[in-house]
């Protein structure tokens, strides 16, 4: 090896800088990490003032337009600007180290991708400073989000905001599907991948077919509003049940990319806390790509009232519970994971145990809803709001907080503390149902959902009284989650590199936070469950695939963030009809481009004297 | 099987008690109503049957095989079990199948269309910001916000929009339909009880969605005849010559009553008789069950001429400039304004 000419002189940076220029996957995880839980905090307050207004009828603690401005910003904030980035966070973090690899495909692409998303959902959370704050749903149903019925600004920042953090999303969909096919280490097929890499695989194809629909009807209605096209405009020619088609055609698949990760998450989590092989991997396996592609074929059961008539009814009523099949597959092979396991308790695994009762509920309210007669009285109804915040927080957001416990250790190298963990359990667990529950009968009992307030006398009362606790209650949760993050920051990095001491992925060989090049010699899988194979096979470590030598990195780049730093300025010049500086914006994205293009940037080596070094990174 | 037995028996319980007869979809106030709570019941009582045994092996497993401290063994390694798994793709596919038939049978049966059919009667219904048009094809009368039918025939709806999306919902008597701007739907529906029945607005459609609600009030055919009638006859007007001509020139510009007047915004013939102002304020003196903060007719009418934008923010009712006089005028004129039927 001739070590010392691989060197090149690249400027590495330290501090601020250092985070801002980062292309490696474990600081981008912890930066979508943190973005992430600033935009929940957000939604979450947002969602403590819905609360608050409707805990009372005839309630005026917000205005009309307040409340429909929080609920359409607490949707989108919670979905595209809080839950995406959270799983972001964990994809980041976990991935490339679940499958061996030094870093992800792209990692310029891979900062890109969080930059644009950060600048996105920054322009969006700015329209409460303009005072045009968009009012129209998370959904935009033109023709109320068109000019002719939201006149300012609001709707702009929705769509112009969505459209920048949805390239940011389609970029990491590309990079960590390219990712698991092309990376992964000697030995790891397919069939030997971890479960939360396998829902991350067919996440990423989800993501990869359902967000471009997303960007061509944002573009289809920024047309409508900025340069009065007509695509949706029904009195010329337009047609907005189009609209509907386009967001549900998204916006199904949206929520399995949602779905799925915490699927593989709790499978994870599950087998390890049990000290047991998952359950059934393959059929695992087939259970998600048939959900995967099943997500695809039933977006009009979000229009069964739209007056499609009973033909497509039918046949997505049918397609719609035929989901239900491969979901309960894999809730009974959770279940049996456990059975005959040695179930440990921690917050990582309450959060994924409580998730598995948790989710059936929501699946189950799901095909209730499938069944297209009856949906007529769910539909828009408090009912359907209990059964997607089931699915959604009950499911998605239970998993991503049992993720962050479980691999908070190899994140940051330090364990969180258990008791708070357990506190932030039972209060998020118990406000959740206390909440949402109830939700259920107030829709039965005829409570449309988005009503800013409601009459007395008509049942409501009691119910949402108590909806309104449970929100509180998950807002204490939450801070115990806040409280434990910044108590931990304090305490040593200690945490052992197979941190739960019952590892099984390859994450667990190496220490805890790794270093950047992540392993110092690619292991060899010799099977599923590569690290528990070795342990039980009394191995101490992971045979390598590889000798020592230098390692090839990817030199940091301030690029990413000038190129979004473009598109945000962009944005706004576009948005208040100012071509200057939307042409500004756009050229600094294009000069990004540009110096990307023309400058070529090898990067450096990490000799094998100086890998010791950084392990602490 | 018996352990569940109470546990449905109770959720059962708790569900055929809940909810005003006037408003809960799970107290079915006609066939369609009825026939989709048939649909729920079915579909409730299979997926609490999946809950209970999810929730049930979930406890079992939790407590047996919990870790004990100090416990080192290792499980064994278990790769699946055909069987077991043949078992749950199974069993799903077969529950599936008991609630997929009915629900098909009922997609097409819900969806027949009256349009042409001579003895049902047929609305168009138009969703405005933030009220509802009634309109009878067969007679020829519109009115606003408070829906008349009769008991012993099919309604059939033609639904659509004026300017946003709305959604229809009388949740005691059937499912929702969207109404959608450019478009028309067809639902039918049916009243056998006399009474009064609530309906909403089901989709976001700007501030005032909430306060967008209308009354569907059935009726025997014979007094449904009566109000057709009373609804062609000659238009009422105020009988004070000041009034009158105030209400003519600020009112009748874009409503009407009886012959005369625009169209742009609620009709409003026999609006004395309304259970509410608005759709929302309710009438002490018309409803049969008034609650304690509920005013007069003429009281609603006052504070919704005075200020309609504090009543519904949003809606396209401009504040008249009328004396206080003018208002209380016109105001105790529509609250007498009542049809005989």
């Amino acid at each position: 090896m001739s070590a010392h000419a691989h060197e090149h002189k690249v400027k590495r940076y330290t501090g601020l800088m250092d985070w801002l220029t980062t292309v490696d996957h474990k600081k981008i995880g912890i930066l979508y990490m943190i973005a992430g839980l600033f935009f929940f905090l957000i939604g979450g307050l947002e969602a403590i003032l819905i609360r608050v207004q409707l805990m009372e009828p005839n309630n005026d603690f917000v205005s009309a337009d307040t409340f429909n401005e929080l609920i359409t910003m607490h949707g989108t904030t919670m979905i595209f600007l809080a839950a995406m980035p959270l799983l972001f966070a964990l994809m980041n973090a976990v991935i490339p180290l679940q499958i061996g690899a030094r870093d992800v495909a792209f990692p310029f692409l891979n900062s890109l991708g969080f930059w644009t998303f950060f600048f996105g959902g920054l322009l969006l959370n700015l329209s409460w400073f303009a005072s045009a704050v968009p009012d129209a749903g998370w959904t935009s149903y033109v023709p109320l989000a068109s000019n002719t019925y939201s006149s300012g600004h609001g709707v702009d920042y929705y769509v112009i905001g969505l459209q920048i953090a949805g390239i940011g999303t389609l970029l990491g969909g590309i990079n960590f599907m390219a990712t698991i096919i092309n990376m992964r280490a000697p030995g790891m097929s397919f069939m030997r991948m971890p479960m939360f890499t396998w829902a991350i695989f067919i996440t990423s194809a989800l993501i990869v077919f359902a967000f471009p629909v997303l960007t061509v009807g944002l573009v289809a209605l920024m047309f409508d509003r900025l340069f009065e096209a007509n695509f949706f405009e029904a009195g010329n020619g337009g047609n907005e049940v189009l609209w509907e088609h386009i967001f549900w055609v998204f916006g199904h698949p949206e929520v399995y990319i949602l779905i799925m990760p915490a699927f593989g998450i709790i499978s994870e989590i599950v087998s390890t806390f049990s000290r047991k092989r998952l359950f059934g991997y393959s059929s695992m396996v087939f259970a998600t790509v048939l959900i995967a592609f099943l997500g695809f074929m039933v977006w009009a059961h979000h229009m069964f009232t739209v007056g499609l008539g009973p033909v497509a009814n039918a046949l997505f009523s049918i397609a719609t519970m035929l989901i239900a099949v491969p979901t309960g597959v894999k809730i009974f092979n959770w279940l049996f994971t456990l059975w005959g396991g040695s179930i440990r308790f921690t917050t990582a695994s309450l959060f994924a145990i409580g998730f598995i009762p948790t989710f059936v509920m929501g699946g189950v309210t799901g095909v209730m809803l499938a069944s297209a007669p009856a949906d007529f009285q769910y539909h828009d109804s408090y009912f359907v709001v209990a059964h997607f915040h089931y699915v959604i927080v009950g499911g998605l957001i239970f998993g991503i907080f049992a993720g962050l416990h479980y691999w908070w250790p190899k994140m940051f190298g330090r364990m969180l503390n258990e008791g708070l963990g357990k506190i932030t359990f039972w209060t998020f667990f118990t406000g959740f149902h206390l909440t949402f529950f109830v939700q259920h009968f107030l829709g039965l009992l005829g409570m449309p959902r988005r009503v800013f307030t409601y009459l007395p006398n008509q049942g409501f009362d009691t119910m949402n009284m108590i909806s309104t606790i449970g929100a509180f209650l998950m807002g204490i949760g939450t801070i115990a989650f806040l409280l434990n993050v910044f108590i931990t920051w304090a305490k040593p990095r200690n945490a052992a590199a197979d941190a739960w001491e019952d590892g099984r992925t390859l994450e667990w060989t190496i220490p805890s936070p790794p270093p950047e090049y992540n392993f110092k010699q690619t292991p060899l899988v010799r099977g599923y469950d590569a690290w528990w194979k070795e342990k039980m096979d009394g191995n101490k470590e992971m045979t390598p695939a590889e000798p020592v030598g230098p390692i090839h990195m990817p030199s940091p780049s301030i690029i990413p963030l000038v190129m979004s730093i473009g598109l945000f300025i962009a944005g706004y010049g576009f948005m208040y009809d100012n071509l200057i500086v939307g042409g500004v914006g756009l050229l600094i994205t294009l000069g990004g481009m540009f110096f990307r293009s023309v400058f070529d940037d090898h990067g450096f080596h990490i000799e094998p004297e100086d890998q010791d070094k950084g392990v602490h990174a | 099987m018996k352990r569940l037995l109470p546990l449905t028996a109770i959720f059962m319980l708790i569900l055929s008690a809940c909810g005003r007869e006037d408003l809960s979809t799970l107290n079915p106030q006609g066939p369609v109503a009825e026939t989709q709570y048939d649909l729920m019941k079915l579909s409730i009582g299979i997926m609490t049957l999946v809950v209970v045994v999810v929730f049930a092996i979930c406890i079992y497993v939790l407590i047996k095989f919990r870790r004990r401290k100090g416990d080192k063994t290792i499980p064994k390694q278990v790769e699946g079990n055909h069987t077991l798994e043949i078992i749950w793709t199974v069993i799903p596919l077969v529950l599936l199948l008991i609630l997929g038939v009915p629900t098909i049978q009922h997609v097409f049966g819900l969806a027949k269309d009256y349009s042409d059919d001579k003895s049902a009667v047929h609305v168009k219904v138009t969703a405005h910001q933030y009220w509802w048009e009634f309109e009878y094809t067969d007679y020829g009368i519109t009115t606003a916000q408070e829906l008349i039918v009769p008991t012993d025939k099919k309604i059939q709806f033609d639904l659509t929009a004026a300017d946003v999306k709305h959604s229809f919902w009388i949740p005691a008597i059937g499912g929702k339909m969207d109404t959608n701007p450019g478009m028309t739907n067809n639902m039918y529906l049916e009243f056998p009880n006399e009474g009064v029945f609530r309906g909403k607005c089901a989709e976001l459609c700007g501030p005032s969605h909430a306060l967008m609600d209308f009354k569907a009030k059935a009726v025997s055919s014979d007094s449904f005849d009566r109000w057709v009638s009373a609804m062609k006859a000659p238009a009422v007007m105020p009988a004070d010559p000041e009034i009158a001509e105030t209400f003519n020139a600020q009112c009748l510009s874009c409503h009407a009553v009886g012959e005369k007047g625009g169209n742009s915004a609620p009709n409003l013939t026999g609006i004395g008789g309304r259970q509410t102002v608005a759709g929302i304020l309710f009438n002490s003196d018309v409803v049969a069950d008034p609650e304690k903060e509920d005013k007069t007719t003429a009281e609603n009418l006052h504070d919704w001429i005075a200020d309609p934008q504090k009543v519904k923010p949003g809606n396209t009712m401009p504040q008249v400039d009328l004396t206080p006089e003018q208002i209380d005028g016109i105001a105790k004129y529509l609250a007498g304004y009542k049809l005989d039927y």
